[in-house]
């Protein structure tokens, strides 16, 4: 029982995570139909980012604002000056960002090196919390929390704002949304930002608990990227929905299938990938 | 251009990647040997990308498969090499089949994602099957025959046999089937609609790639003696595309121009500084703003663009 | 085979190997001695590597970087913490960086993976840090020579021999990194343990750079060992530290583990999570020996930390390297005398207070001591001896021969026995 109790946890604290980075994926995936390879590399930055304001500032909150905030200005960056040179040009869009991914891994090595690091985090989420006869890590439930909220806020801000509108507008049909009138282009770089700045909120949540490494973000990119297919792009309840499945299937598989850990989650995403691409929950364009 | 004139710039290269031992001997002919295995592995990709329009990111894979089988054949099952060598090729042509089975219908960024992750579900099966593929510690052992064993002597083989693939690769895509391909990279519904059948010629043309795949694997072995994970992880099908694409998607030689640039640049960058990564994505997006039809495919436009007809 | 056959062989074989380069010439006698240090700058065990660094340079910078009149020139490459990568590094420093020999490496696939390649070459590869067991034992190559270092089924058994004659301890589980290194420490401590009588539960194996222990400590905590034994290096280590004090596992369940979980370069960055944690090793920077002393206090004051694992074995590697050099008079180019020279080292002024030296196999003997992790009076953590077993070889109470009868460590073969 509580082996089973632990393990549904384990699954359920990862799939939060997954799903902070891979909502911010989709949102970009889906809206602008860019697969930004780069979005693992963001996590990573964003994680050091935060990993370096909470040791400076000794505030774990900050440390999450700053990175939230400095993605966000990165994806902006990235957005604007480079995405911009190939637009229209979907496939170069991904390999650029490709590009993009190697150059910040390598930024991020020069400036806070090879070592792993973990965000430290405030007292109050140290060491484990004992309930139902099981002892289980506050920091993890945290992070469960903050996924949960941060899945609320984003189901408001896509279905009930006018933003929203525009975004769910612009991920059916972004000719006609620009023949309205409205500047798409405006919704396009916000979009960017807030996947981004999520992306890096990520990144400083993952990095205390699975700490900050040079290829922590290809890891995680591919996570993201079987999340968006299973679930479906551009569709929150996909990202909910394909990280649950694949934080379960992660959990489980590396104590069940420990020889076919990767299988198991790979597997899934390429079927889906040759006979439903769309996922889940996603939508013909 | 002509066909006299590319014939005397395929005899120039030839020649003077006959030189290369003598004038560089030691560890530029080592880096010349790699050079020409990569160009193989870029070529075959750039049958799939540039001739049928299908981006890959798992010939990483594909290529450390034929790799795998023949150092295994050899140093645990203790077989004969050129039988491991023909087990190798046939094993990344069968994977080939499969990921062509799977991919077909889809194209563009489905594709690329698509064969990213059967190139992952190949890496993690490398990586955990601990008891055949060695797991971290990967397989290690001197595969090349005896006679192989001088580095001259194994540049030169690795050289001939690369130019015999380049040949046939060459004529491959220039053949009716080729020309076929050609045609759905530009536009998949035209071909349909004049009855080609496009799901069939993309299979075929990834197989064929693969097969092509599959031999520079073979050769690697031969020069590496010694096969890990990281042959058939992400990073090995994104440097091979990445070869493909700076050398020119479509042109085929791109590979051998790709590779050569890539090679080089990395060993140049490496004595200097350690930022080879930085350099390596700086040129991905350089050469995706500016040079998206990477070197000889600004060559080829170039030469278009004096009036005389592609050929 | 005897010693003086597998001398001889030995040399045989590095002369034959060793080609042209073995006969000296005057012009390369006066040059400088070109070494390359192979160590993981990035990857999962970055944090050692750069200690791997350090360490070898702290013995060049404190006693000069000239030895028998000839200069000694290091040249570092990142391995990555990947074979493939090692492999073409090391291609690299031999043949374009022309050195004229290799040291280093961490993690025991990179290791093997530049074995096989100087094996065909005849070039001195020495391994203070890899402790792959075949490498002495099984497959041993003449020219590659553990100096200053240990095989990684040496330490454990002590510790399991402690732990379950003093410590009562009758049921375990251990968790590892899947690679030879892995199985070979937990095969060291798991044949040891069944032997006397204990139960191995459970062997977990997750591949390296795992990020996320807790499906692996849920079942730990349904399996309820007596005591958990966790071979984990660098990064893996960081995070299993962390994770099991999270889980709230600290001070409910004894933890122990391979002497690099308890290495000063993961618990130096941790705080009391590591406290008590046990490890057996020859290498104890809290041990009061006057030599050892010595060279943590001169290594505190050169680096500002306490020396890991890797920062004292490459500091004695360069202290071995001296020496041999000096016994051929700075002639390294006469590879069957430098080879020879290093396997009759007699490491006098180690750092460990006892000399070293190699055993017929080519493998240290050392006193291993049972550490645990305990706080110092000015706040830092550190290993502190608990017991000694003196004399301790690669092959424990076996009979060499008996004992390599046995197949090497793995996933599959554990030597559990019943």
């Amino acid at each position: 029982m509580t082996l089973a109790a632990i393990q549904v946890l384990n699954g359920l604290t990862f799939a939060a995570l997954l799903f902070l980075v891979a909502s911010g994926f989709t949102l970009i995936f889906g809206l602008m139909r860019i697969v930004n390879l780069a979005h693992g590399a963001l996590y990573l930055m964003g994680g050091y980012i935060a990993l370096s304001t909470a040791m400076e500032s000794g505030s774990f909150a900050l440390a999450i604002a700053a990175a939230a905030a400095a993605i966000a200005l990165a994806g902006f960056l990235v957005d604007r000056f480079l995405l911009g040179f190939v637009k229209g040009h979907e496939l170069r869009q991904v390999l650029l960002t490709l590009g993009i991914a190697l150059c910040l891994n390598d930024l991020a090595l020069v400036i806070w090196g090879g070592d792993t690091f973990t965000v430290p985090v405030p007292e109050a989420l140290r060491g484990a919390w004992s309930f139902a006869g099981i002892s289980y890590p506050r920091y993890r439930l945290f992070v469960l929390a903050v996924g949960v909220v941060v899945f609320v806020l984003l189901w408001l801000l896509v279905n009930r704002t006018r933003l929203g509108a525009l975004i769910r507008a612009g991920v059916d049909d972004a000719e006609t949304v620009e023949a309205i009138g409205i500047d798409i282009k405006r919704v396009f770089v916000g979009t960017f930002m807030l996947g981004a700045a999520l992306a890096g909120v990520g990144g400083a949540l993952g990095g205390a608990f699975l700490s900050l490494y040079p290829t922590a973000d290809s890891e995680i990119l591919v996570f993201s990227l079987a999340v968006v297919i299973i679930g479906g792009r551009g569709s929150l309840w996909g990202a909910a929905v394909g990280s649950l499945f694949v934080a379960m299937l992660a959990t489980y598989g590396q104590v069940w299938f420990p020889e076919l850990a990767y299988f198991v989650i790979f597997g899934p995403m390429a079927l889906l990938l040759a006979f439903r691409p769309l996922g889940l929950f996603g939508r013909a364009a | 251009m002509r066909r006299s004139t590319r014939l005397a710039v395929f005899a120039a290269t030839l020649a003077v990647l006959a030189l290369v031992p003598f004038v560089v001997p030691g560890y530029p002919t080592t880096l010349a040997t790699e050079m020409l295995i990569f160009a193989t592995l870029a070529m075959s990709i750039d049958i799939l990308s540039g001739f049928a329009g299908r981006t890959p990111l798992c010939h990483g894979a594909i290529f450390g498969v034929s790799t795998y089988v023949l150092l295994y054949y050899v140093t645990v099952a203790n077989g004969n090499v050129w039988v491991g060598a023909a087990l190798g090729i046939a094993a990344a042509t069968l994977t080939a089949m499969i990921f062509a089975l799977l991919a077909v219908r889809t194209s563009g960024v489905y594709f690329l994602l698509l064969t990213l992750a059967l190139g992952m579900v190949v890496w993690g099966v490398c990586l955990r099957w601990t008891s055949v593929t060695g797991g971290e510690n990967g397989i290690r052992g001197t595969v090349r025959p005896a006679w192989l064993g001088n580095a001259r002597v194994l540049y030169y083989f690795i050289l001939v046999v690369t130019s015999a693939m380049t040949a046939a690769m060459w004529r491959f895509v220039r053949s009716p089937f080729g020309l076929t391909l050609a045609g759905i990279r530009e536009s998949e519904t035209r071909m349909r609609a004049l009855g080609y059948d496009v799901p069939l010629h993309l299979f075929l043309a990834f197989t064929v790639s693969g097969f092509f795949a599959g031999l520079a694997g073979v050769l690697y072995a031969f020069f590496n003696s010694f096969v890990s994970p990281s042959t058939v992880g992400l990073e090995q099908s994104v440097e091979g595309l990445l070869m493909a694409l700076v050398g020119g998607v479509g042109t085929l030689f791109g590979g051998l121009v790709g590779a050569a640039i890539i090679i080089s640049l990395e060993n140049l960058v490496s004595a200097y500084t350690e930022r080879w990564m930085m350099a390596l994505g700086l040129l991905f997006i350089f050469t995706m703003i500016f040079a998206p039809s990477g070197v000889l495919g600004r060559v080829r436009e170039a030469l278009a663009g004096n009036g005389k007809p592609r050929t | 085979m005897d010693r003086r056959n597998f001398m001889k062989a030995a040399g045989a074989v590095a002369a034959a190997a060793a080609g042209p380069a073995s006969i000296p010439s005057a012009a390369a006698q006066n040059g400088p001695i070109r070494i390359g240090l192979l160590a993981p700058l990035t990857g999962v065990v970055a944090s050692g590597g750069k200690e791997m660094v350090e360490g070898f340079n702290l013995y060049w910078n404190q006693f000069g970087h000239k030895v028998a009149g000839r200069e000694i020139e290091v040249t570092v490459e990142d391995d990555a913490s990947n074979p493939n990568t090692a492999l073409e590094k090391a291609r690299r420093l031999v043949e374009q960086g022309n050195v004229q020999m290799l040291i280093g490496d961490l993690l025991a696939n990179t290791g093997l993976a530049v074995a096989e390649y100087v094996k065909g070459n005849g070039v001195p590869y020495f391994i203070p840090i890899i402790a792959a067991d075949d490498l002495t034992q099984r497959k041993r190559i003449p020219n590659v020579i553990r100096i200053a270092g240990y095989a990684a089924s040496q330490m454990p058994r002590p510790l399991a021999d402690w732990l379950y004659k003093k410590k009562g301890i009758r049921k375990v589980v251990t968790v590892s990194q899947d690679y030879t290194f892995g199985h070979e420490q937990c095969g060291g401590f798991v044949q040891t343990f069944s032997e006397l009588g204990g139960k191995v539960l459970a062997q977990y194996w997750h591949p390296l750079n795992t990020q996320d222990f807790s499906p692996y400590l849920a079942q730990i905590q349904a399996a309820k060992p007596d005591i958990v034994y966790a071979m984990e290096t660098g990064a893996d280590g960081t995070r299993f530290i962390q994770q099991w004090a999270n889980f709230g596992m600290k001070g409910k369940m004894p933890l122990c583990g391979s002497m690099n979980l308890t290495d000063q370069s993961i618990i130096r960055n941790l705080g009391s999570e590591s406290e008590g944690i046990l490890s057996a090793a020859h290498f104890c920077e809290g041990n009061d020996a006057p030599a050892t002393k010595k060279f943590v206090a001169e290594y505190e004051k050169a680096y500002r930390k306490l020396p890991s694992l890797y920062g004292f074995s490459m500091y004695s590697g360069a202290m071995w390297l001296a020496k041999a050099i000096e016994g051929v008079k700075g002639n390294v180019e006469d590879r069957p005398a430098f080879l020879e020279a290093v396997r009759k080292v007699v490491l006098t002024d180690s750092p460990l207070g006892r000399p070293v030296r190699l055993d017929e196999y080519g493998e240290p003997v050392y006193d291993v001591f049972i550490r645990e992790v305990k706080k110092r009076p000015d706040g830092k953590y550190w290993n502190v001896p608990l017991d000694v077993y003196p004399n301790v070889s690669q092959f424990w109470h076996y009979k060499p021969d008996e004992y390599m009868k046995q197949p090497p460590y793995s996933r599959t073969f554990q030597g559990i026995k019943g």
